[in-house]
């Protein structure tokens, strides 16, 4: 297992997401699943930018374990706001231009990658996991 | 993130290449936010050379097509590679914007 901890900031962004992207690369995926987890990673980690820290600095955590069934296991703590990502219903996918909404795509981006994701509250953190399959099951 | 901007006849092709993301997506919507100031309506943006789009990316680009719409002018997107494709196609952002396989064949239909 390795992780990495970072203030909960935009500027660190790309750093985290690089950190994801080794960890898949080294197990082994494919270029074309390690967008993909880049793109769950990322989504998970600007909804905590932006919301779970309203008062003031602070820290999270990404750790990537893999697994056993070649897949990788990726967590994200933060200790800031109560938040579960998975609470929030998809975006309205079918909605044309002027009745298009901007927001929502990032947890549906979630979902739609991740093999497995769920979320938990455990001693005032909120922990995301995400399980990726080597090959996405459809 | 490198933005190329080229003026080619009636249409302002702009080439994207890099990663949109939350980082460099604001960018993105500043400079043709910009361009649409200073007049310009009918955009290709050439995604040939754009490795990865995250919402971040996809919400700069539904926001300038908004602005377009309201001014009657046109947002078109083309060669996109398979991974940017994808992201396009499960958002439904494919029928909402015009995506083309070449810069020609969307020049063609401005």
């Amino acid at each position: 297992m390795s992780k990495i901890k970072l203030p909960a900031t935009i500027g660190h962004l790309e750093r985290l997401v690089g950190f994801v992207s080794d960890c898949a690369k080294n197990t082994g995926f494919s270029d074309n699943r390690i967008r993909e987890i880049e793109l769950a990673t990322e989504e998970a980690l600007v909804n905590i930018f932006n919301y779970a820290y309203p008062d003031g600095p602070g820290d999270l955590e990404v750790s990537c374990t893999p697994q056993q069934n070649a897949s990788l296991k990726i967590e994200i703590m933060d200790n800031g706001m109560p938040f579960d990502p998975l609470s929030l219903p998809d975006p309205d996918l079918q909605a044309d231009i002027s009745e298009r909404k901007v927001g929502g795509l990032g947890i549906f981006f979630m979902r739609k990658m991740a093999d497995e994701l769920q979320y938990r509250r455990e001693k005032g953190c909120n922990i995301l996991t995400f399980i990726f399959l080597m090959k996405k099951a459809d | 993130m490198e933005i190329i901007y080229n003026k080619t006849g009636k249409a302002s092709v702009v080439s994207v290449s890099g990663r949109m993301d939350g980082v460099s997506a604001p960018e993105f919507e500043e400079k043709l936010s910009a361009w649409i100031a200073e007049g310009e309506t009918s955009f290709i943006i050439d995604f040939g050379s754009l490795d990865y789009i995250s919402s971040a990316g996809l919400r700069s680009i539904l926001v300038t097509a908004k602005k377009l719409k309201a001014k009657n002018g046109r947002l078109l997107l083309c060669t996109l590679k398979d991974t940017v494709k994808e992201v396009f196609e499960i958002s439904g952002f494919s029928s909402i914007v015009p995506i083309y396989e070449s810069v020609n064949s969307a020049v063609e239909q401005i």
